[in-house]
């Protein structure tokens, strides 16, 4: 198995470890420290993919994360991953890649098609295209788009990997470590500042590793070593590789992506996949460098073509020839030092320079070693369909706008550098206002907008000297400043070529009647004539350009295509390129996984879960849980083959003619302390509090200043100042935030207290006709009788030892009692009452038999108070005081919460006695009126009325209380049922309220 | 995500807040008379400027204290924190 494109000696992979993959099925191998780009190109594969809409034969482009094109399926460890970066993914045994964007396969590809049926797909194709008619959308358009976009495709599968989050702080985060980055986290890190150094690729150094330079005599690559091994050992310094900072947002905090163990074969198990790290730094150093830009020209998208600079980095780094016959096409010096590398390494490279013949450092270095150099010239259209074959190149005129010379010559790779981008992706982000650079022909950041200092190429210095000064510099200063410590460094001695002028020179022109396809963004293949498209029909915003033609989107965030789109739109606009402006630049910079995101944060570990300490008994007994909030509580507890239906209407059943106990201890609980308690209550509620003794419960109702119902429970005075509130499981967090709001902004003046207790407390309700003789076993020396603890008494004694509260209250309507206990206690508690209740035929309830007994008795509740509600919607208007003011009252006196015709609480039942109405229901006068039907109220709660033994439903209904006796259709068209019904007292059982005293 | 001082606690990321609206808003004093206009404005009219903005926090997951924050709505720049004793000026 030889590698065909593999140097012998060149580059830092490790050849001693062989490593086998496969892509598109075919077992290749490549070594420790490759990508699967640099194998796949050692091995002379150049076709990898197809593109977005014509399906064109597509290769490599780049050597990291520019690469417009490579996006590859990764099969590895169980999981499948769409668009990875091939440039970016180490090679790793046993992964498979696989092309994407093709079928039957990446060499016949029948989409291909599109290809030859280009005139069809102009820009705003989509938008032309899927218009009409209008019946088409459904079955065949959106079908058609949904298949023909997106790249590859997304696993369906459990995503077994661990992703974790981090979050850190630092006083100077530096994103990149190239010169300036290394240069600006050594100064602070010397300064004794908190340094994180961040890096996306797997080595440290950046352009250190390819360009061909010195400092204090240590080659590019030695030096960077040098400084990471000094930083490494250095406890005020975290030094990560591998680590994408993709997102700057407020307030200085960024996200930063880590492949902790992508590259890994084996892995612990506890070793997560990825990590995102959430950074607040007090200063950020944006090392991100430069991105080399395309010249454009026809057929530029064929495989082999390459930017010069990737070029020269898969020579450098991997130790591979992107082709034995170059092209080198040019406007900068820069692709000079490409045709060196390709010189020293035995290969004939020729060079076309659009500029006129002239000299520098580099060019003269490159003519003594007898390299074919045409000035004026460049390439017209590469030939070739699956990989580049040959070129028909051009001497360009004085103009530079037709030739003077066309021929063709062979070539297999043609390497491209139109200049060089400032990565300012971060800069953009972090709100920093952008200014257009002539000398160099792009963007660079502008005023600080937050504490961003980009440094070196991302800040449009290209020379090394530059790079390194400007670190140094900016890294001590910012450090400096938040350490008060200054340690002097020399700025090392430099050794770089010097690089003359570039040619302002961007897109080839064409010989006349030739048309070839050249593209400005190959991700999405928009093409110069679709930008002409796109400004001929008057789209002018580069905004607007962008979604029209799809320019700059997508994984690749048109890193290469960018500027080259909006000298084009400037040069059609007649207009210069800072008139036209520039995208949004928008977080990530790079894709990210999904599962990053989430981290940890999925399935059992969404949210916490919170049990009550009664848990485990629940579990044991075949309960069957409902979440209420991040709660567990018991729904029904399962006999044998028992439905839900049938479970709870045992249960409820068994509360109505015997006992039986509910384990409440979600209900929210608030300790209220202070000499202004009562006044603070009374405050509070709507109904009275200045008079409630101690060791008596009241039913209390509070609202929202807008008058709306908020919560109700019950609210017991333990002592002189001492009150215990109950609340709703649902709204205990509310309430709580509720009580803080008044008493910290609006009555500071009261003297008061609350603090949560619903954890400190177990409780368990026992309910039922039998519950006073259990609770009497359970309280032997305690007079239970109804004139000792009556109705809405409480009391304090120990049960079997253990101190405990015991509130005579109800929920279910019937004679009932609530029992708190330490939470510590509550399992003692309830195996208790388990073993006492027996001889009353005691049975556990849940919440669905809950349910039950609240509807029957017309006891409102969560679906009843559902935020649009007034007390006296919902018949509890009772608790309204006149005499005193409270929060809300002032609403309640609105002309729409007075009208005679509002919403009122009433109560349904089925003219058949057998239909249960699904709760949701719309009520209506005819089931058959013609849409929209006028909806005159909907049912909120439903059960299976244990007492009547038949259904029973609460709605809340326009002008309800006139319409008792009457007749209405209960349709939910979700369910598709229409249930004819008759409106009658929403109290269904024991209206006069007489079982909870009795 | 902001980055809010807490007056209590210091700097706090925003997951341990929530917000509570405009800070200006004042409650009619309870038990004295308010005009329905007075009422409706407390309840419902809310300014909703592009720039400076004096609004409530609570900080739910620390401390539990209502704070005052003055923030620009547009850039979310953060200018004071306050107690809510205390005025942003
Ligand atoms: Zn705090």
């Amino acid at each position: 198995m030889s590698q065909p494109f593999r140097l012998n000696k060149e580059g830092l992979i490790n050849r001693n470890k062989k490593i086998s993959f496969t892509f598109n099925g075919k077992k290749l191998f490549g070594y420790e420290g490759d990508t699967i780009a640099s194998a796949l190109i050692a091995n002379g594969i150049h076709l990898v993919g197809r593109s977005f809409k014509y399906h064109r034969p597509r290769g490599f482009f780049g050597a990291g994360v520019e690469e417009p094109n490579a996006k590859l399926q990764i099969e590895f460890n169980g999981h499948s991953e769409p668009n990875v970066n091939a440039t970016e993914m180490e090679l790793v045994e046993g992964l498979s890649a696989t092309s994407q964007n093709c079928w039957p396969s990446v060499n016949f590809d029948i989409g291909a098609i599109n290809n030859f049926l280009k005139m069809f797909f102009p820009a705003g194709f989509y938008y032309k295209t899927f218009m009409w008619p209008k019946s088409f959308w459904y079955k065949i358009y959106e079908p058609f788009i949904r298949k023909a976009a997106g790249l590859g495709v997304a696993s369906i599968e459990k995503d077994k990997e661990r992703y974790e989050h981090k979050f850190e702080y630092c006083d100077l985060l530096v994103t990149g470590s190239g010169p300036s980055g290394l240069a600006s986290a050594y100064a602070a890190a010397k300064n004794g500042a908190k340094v994180i150094l961040a890096e996306d690729k797997p080595r440290f150094g950046g352009t250190l590793l390819t360009d061909d330079v010195s400092i204090d005599n240590l080659s590019g690559k030695d030096w960077a070593e040098k400084i990471i091994s000094e930083l490494k050992s250095m406890p005020n310094v975290t030094v990560k590789n591998r680590s994408q900072v993709f997102g700057y947002y407020d307030h200085n905090m960024l996200v930063m992506f880590e492949r902790v163990s992508d590259h890994l074969e084996k892995k612990s198990k506890f070793t997560p996949r990825q990590r995102l790290w959430y950074i607040r730094a007090k200063e950020t150093i944006l090392s991100t460098g430069s991105i080399e830009r395309p010249i454009v020209f026809g057929n530029n998208d064929t495989p082999g073509i390459f930017l010069s600079a990737a070029a020269k980095e898969y020579m450098k780094v991997y130790g591979v020839l992107v082709g034995k016959k170059p092209l080198i096409f040019t406007n900068n010096d820069s692709a000079y030092e490409t045709a060196l590398e390709f010189k020293k390494n035995n290969v004939e490279p020729i060079i076309l320079d659009t500029r006129e013949e002239h000299s520098s450092e580099l060019i003269d270095e490159a003519k003594s070693k007898g390299i074919d150099i045409r000035f004026s010239h460049g390439v017209i259209v590469a030939n070739g369909y699956k990989k580049v074959k040959s070129a028909k190149i051009g001497k360009l005129n004085k103009d530079k706008n037709s030739f003077e010379k066309i021929e063709t010559v062979d070539c297999d790779c043609i390497c491209v550098s139109g200049f060089w981008t400032p990565s300012v992706h971060l800069a953009s982000q972090s709100g920093n206002k952008l200014k257009y650079e002539e000398k160099i022909d792009a963007f660079i950041p502008d005023k600080k907008k937050q504490h961003e200092t980009s440094v070196g190429a991302a800040n449009g210095s290209f020379t090394l000297e530059e790079s390194l000064k400007n670190g140094f510099e900016n890294g001590s200063n910012l450090s400096a400043k938040i350490t008060e410590t200054k340690t002097e460094i020399a700025i090392p001695n430099v050794n770089e070529k010097k690089y003359g002028a570039h040619d302002k020179f961007w897109c080839m022109p064409l010989p006349k009647n030739e048309n070839p396809k050249r593209f400005v963004d190959f991700q999405n293949d928009v093409s110069v004539s679709d930008i002409e498209i796109a400004l001929r029909e008057g789209y002018r915003s580069i905004e607007h350009v962008k979604r029209y033609t799809t320019l700059g989107m997508a994984t690749d965030q048109g890193r290469t295509s960018n500027l080259n789109g909006l000298q084009l739109v400037s040069n059609i606009e007649n207009k210069i390129v800072p008139e036209v402006g520039h995208t949004t630049f928008r977080p990530p910079f790079t894709p990210i996984t999904i599962g990053t995101i989430v981290g940890r944060e999925v399935g059992m570990e969404y949210m916490p879960t919170r049990k009550t300490p009664m848990h485990e008994w629940h579990e044991k007994n075949n309960a069957v849980f409902v979440d209420a909030g991040a709660w567990k509580r018991p729904r029904y507890y399962k006999q044998g083959s028992e439905t839900l239906f049938e479970a709870s209407k045992r249960e409820a059943k068994n509360v109505r003619e015997n006992v039986g106990i509910c384990d409440v201890t979600t209900l929210g609980k608030i300790d209220i302390k202070g000499p202004d308690a009562a006044e603070f209550l009374n405050r509070v509620y709507t109904n009275a509090w200045m008079k409630l003794p101690v060791g008596k419960a009241r039913y209390g109702l509070m609202l929202r200043e807008d008058g709306i119902v908020m919560d109700d429970g019950t609210t017991t005075r333990i002592s002189e100042n001492h009150y215990h509130m109950t609340t709703t499981t649902a709204q205990a967090a509310n309430v709580l935030s509720h009580l803080e709001y008044y008493l910290q902004i609006v009555w500071p003046e009261l003297n008061v207290n609350v603090v949560s207790t619903t954890e400190q407390w177990a409780g368990a309700a026992i309910a039922g006709p039998k519950s006073r003789d259990m609770l009497s076993k359970l309280y032997p020396d305690l007079d239970v009788s109804n004139e000792a603890l009556p109705f809405m008494g409480y009391k304090e004694a120990e049960f079997f030892g253990v101190p405990s509260r015991i509130f005579r209250i109800s929920f279910s309507g019937e004679l009932a009692y609530e029992i708190n206990v330490k939470s510590d206690h509550g399992m003692f508690m309830w195996e208790k009452m388990m073993e006492v209740g027996k001889e009353f035929g005691n049975q556990p309830y849940g919440t669905e038999a809950l349910s039950t007994l609240r509807i029957e008795m017309g006891h409102v509740a969560g679906p009843e108070l559902d935020g649009r509600t007034i007390p006296s919607d919902v018949s509890l208007n009772g608790l309204i005081s006149k005499k005193k003011d409270f929060i809300g009252k002032n609403s309640l006196g609105r002309e729409a919460f007075n009208v005679e015709s509002r919403q009122k609480i009433v109560g349904l039942i089925p003219i058949d006695r057998k239909s249960s109405i699904p709760e949701g229901s719309h009520i209506v006068q005819d089931q058959n009126a013609k849409l929209p039907n006028p909806k005159l109220g909907h049912v909120s709660s439903s059960c299976w009325s244990v007492e009547n033994n038949n259904p029973f439903s609460l709605a809340i209904m326009k002008d309800g209380k006139n319409m008792i006796g009457k007749k209405f259709f209960a349709v939910s068209p979700l369910k598709n049922k229409s249930i004819e019904v008759e409106v009658i007292s929403s109290h269904y059982v024991d209206p006069e309220g007489k079982r909870v005293r009795s | 995500m902001l980055y809010i001082k807490c007056p209590y606690c210091g700097l706090r990321a925003q997951k341990e807040f929530s917000y509570g609206g405009d800070a200006t808003i004042k409650r009619p004093n309870i038990n004295e008379e308010v005009s329905s206009e007075d009422w409706d404005n407390f309840v419902y009219m809310r300014k909703s400027p592009r720039g400076k903005h004096i609004e409530l926090w609570q900080h739910i997951a620390g401390c539990r204290q209502w704070i005052k924050v003055q923030r620009d709505t547009a850039t979310h720049e953060i200018f004071q924190t306050a107690k809510v004793t205390e005025e942003i000026r």
